[in-house]
């Protein structure tokens, strides 16, 4: 028999029997249906021991390494503790240490966190600021020793979290950040498949995390960054990823300008999903990463998708506006 | 499949079980869901004949639609009803959705299963359990 603990609240589990059924045995509300591993409506989260394997059938790479796996699958080898799916996230300290305008719009914000915060680029956390209004944001950097975590975020002119962190909130003030969330991140396996990072406006920020994330790891698969926006103005980091392109040779940067009457030399016109559509023939094999405007991910995923790009093979990240 | 599931009006069912592997179990469980899902969904959205009836807006929403279908078509285990059916299809319907729809869906089911090289009497009696769907999904 095993020591399940939900909420701090230990539950047994009797040999042969699943974590879903210890569970509901013990009144625990817990989502399911099929209870046959097909549905994937009982997903939880370990919050300490490695799940069986066997219990991790049908999900994502991403979702594996960070402890998720069916409850109905789930014959516990150990002790586990458990995150249920309204499990309220932990919070930790964050202090300003720079604010700088990327462009006109978008706010690079980093905060060095006081005790060791361990995530992956591309993964998202909420912030939250002393009044208790917060708002989701991805990670745009790759862990630091020095704990510092980066977001690149849009300032709407009507959005009063952004407003805040824009006009009022000082280098030196602390704002609370929540435990990373997220499956949209890099994993260090089959270096040589091709990547593919498509961006709409802030949706850099993480696929920059996930870039570095990549290359630090060795990867030398070919890496496609598309980053698609309406005007040249609306872009950021032009010069960075030109630079890097030019030293890295499986690395290609193809920014896209949906509005722009004449468009430079090194730019590509148009949507960035026709761009991605007429650069890239097959995506067989290649993994791929989304994040940016709901329409852009979600014609993105099927595009590549029908490109050959295997359904698990590929991670979206949608923003959606909160103001 | 394990006959351990405490439900109790299903004894019939169970003692088939436990006399002989089920469908789901010989065609491969999970992971044959898995395989099909990946190859069927392909072949539907680049058919324009039926394109436009598997919602382009929200892959995963579609692609848990796919499992659940083929997890019912394997004889799996599933929670869905005749009702259910017939509710969840009945804005399709109103949209056109009609027999040839349904037959064009049954082509690429078959012809997923022989690209996974599933034995032809299993794809037979796949064949035969959705089927047993068309009047729910038509809505008469």
């Amino acid at each position: 028999m095993f020591k399940l603990t939900v909420n701090d609240q230990n539950y047994s589990c009797q040999s042969g029997e699943t974590v879903l059924d210890a569970l509901l045995r013990q009144q625990v509300k817990i989502p399911y249906s099929c209870k046959k591993g097909s549905c994937q409506s009982c997903l939880i989260r370990s919050a300490d021991a490695s799940p069986p394997l066997s219990a991790q059938t049908g999900l994502k790479n991403t979702q594996k390494k960070s402890g998720y796996f069916l409850a109905c699958l789930c014959h516990p080898e150990q002790d586990m503790t458990i995150r249920l799916p309204d499990h309220l996230p932990k919070y930790f300290q964050g202090e300003v240490i720079a604010k700088e305008l990327l462009n006109s719009h978008t706010l690079l914000l980093t905060l060095a966190l006081k005790e060791n915060y361990q995530f992956n680029a591309g993964q998202f956390v909420n912030l939250q600021r002393p009044d208790g209004l917060k708002r989701c944001y991805s990670i745009a950097n790759i862990p630091q020793e020095a704990n510092t975590i980066e977001f690149n975020i849009r300032c709407l002119p009507e959005g009063y979290f952004t407003s805040w962190l824009l006009n009022e909130l000082k280098v030196g003030d602390q704002l609370a950040v929540s435990e990373p969330r997220g499956h949209c991140f890099y994993l260090p396996e089959n270096i040589e498949q091709g990547l593919l990072l498509v961006a709409t406006g802030t949706g850099l920020g993480p696929l920059t995390g996930i870039l570095q994330d990549a290359l630090k790891n060795g990867h030398n698969g070919p890496i496609y960054l598309f980053h698609g926006a309406r005007k040249i103005e609306d872009l950021y980091k032009i010069d960075a990823m030109q630079q890097l392109a030019a030293t890295q040779p499986n690395f290609h940067y193809l920014p896209c300008l949906s509005a722009q009457e004449t468009v430079p030399e090194g730019f590509s016109s148009g949507r960035v999903n026709d761009v991605v559509n007429a650069t890239l023939p097959s995506l067989k094999g290649w993994r791929v990463f989304l994040c940016g405007h709901p329409d852009m991910v979600n014609q993105m995923k099927i595009t590549a998708f029908l490109k050959g790009a295997s359904i698990n093979d590929i991670y979206a990240d949608a923003f959606l506006k909160s103001i | 499949m394990t006959t351990s599931d405490n439900n109790n009006d299903n004894t019939e069912v169970e003692v088939a079980v436990a006399e002989k592997q089920s469908l789901y179990e010989r065609i491969g469980g999970e992971a044959a869901v898995g395989a099909a899902v990946e190859l069927f969904y392909r072949k539907v959205l680049e058919d324009y004949r039926i394109n436009r009836f598997f919602g382009q807006s929200d892959m995963e929403k579609q692609i848990a639609k796919q499992k659940a279908f083929f997890t019912m078509a394997f004889g799996g285990p599933n929670s869905y009803t005749g009702q259910d059916m017939r509710t969840a299809h009945a804005p399709l319907v109103k949209l056109g959705l009609t027999d040839l729809h349904f037959d064009a869906v049954m082509e690429h089911l078959g012809a997923t299963l022989v690209e996974l090289n599933v034995p032809a009497e299993l794809i037979a009696e796949v064949t035969t359990i959705a089927e047993g769907a068309r009047n729910d999904v038509l809505g008469r």
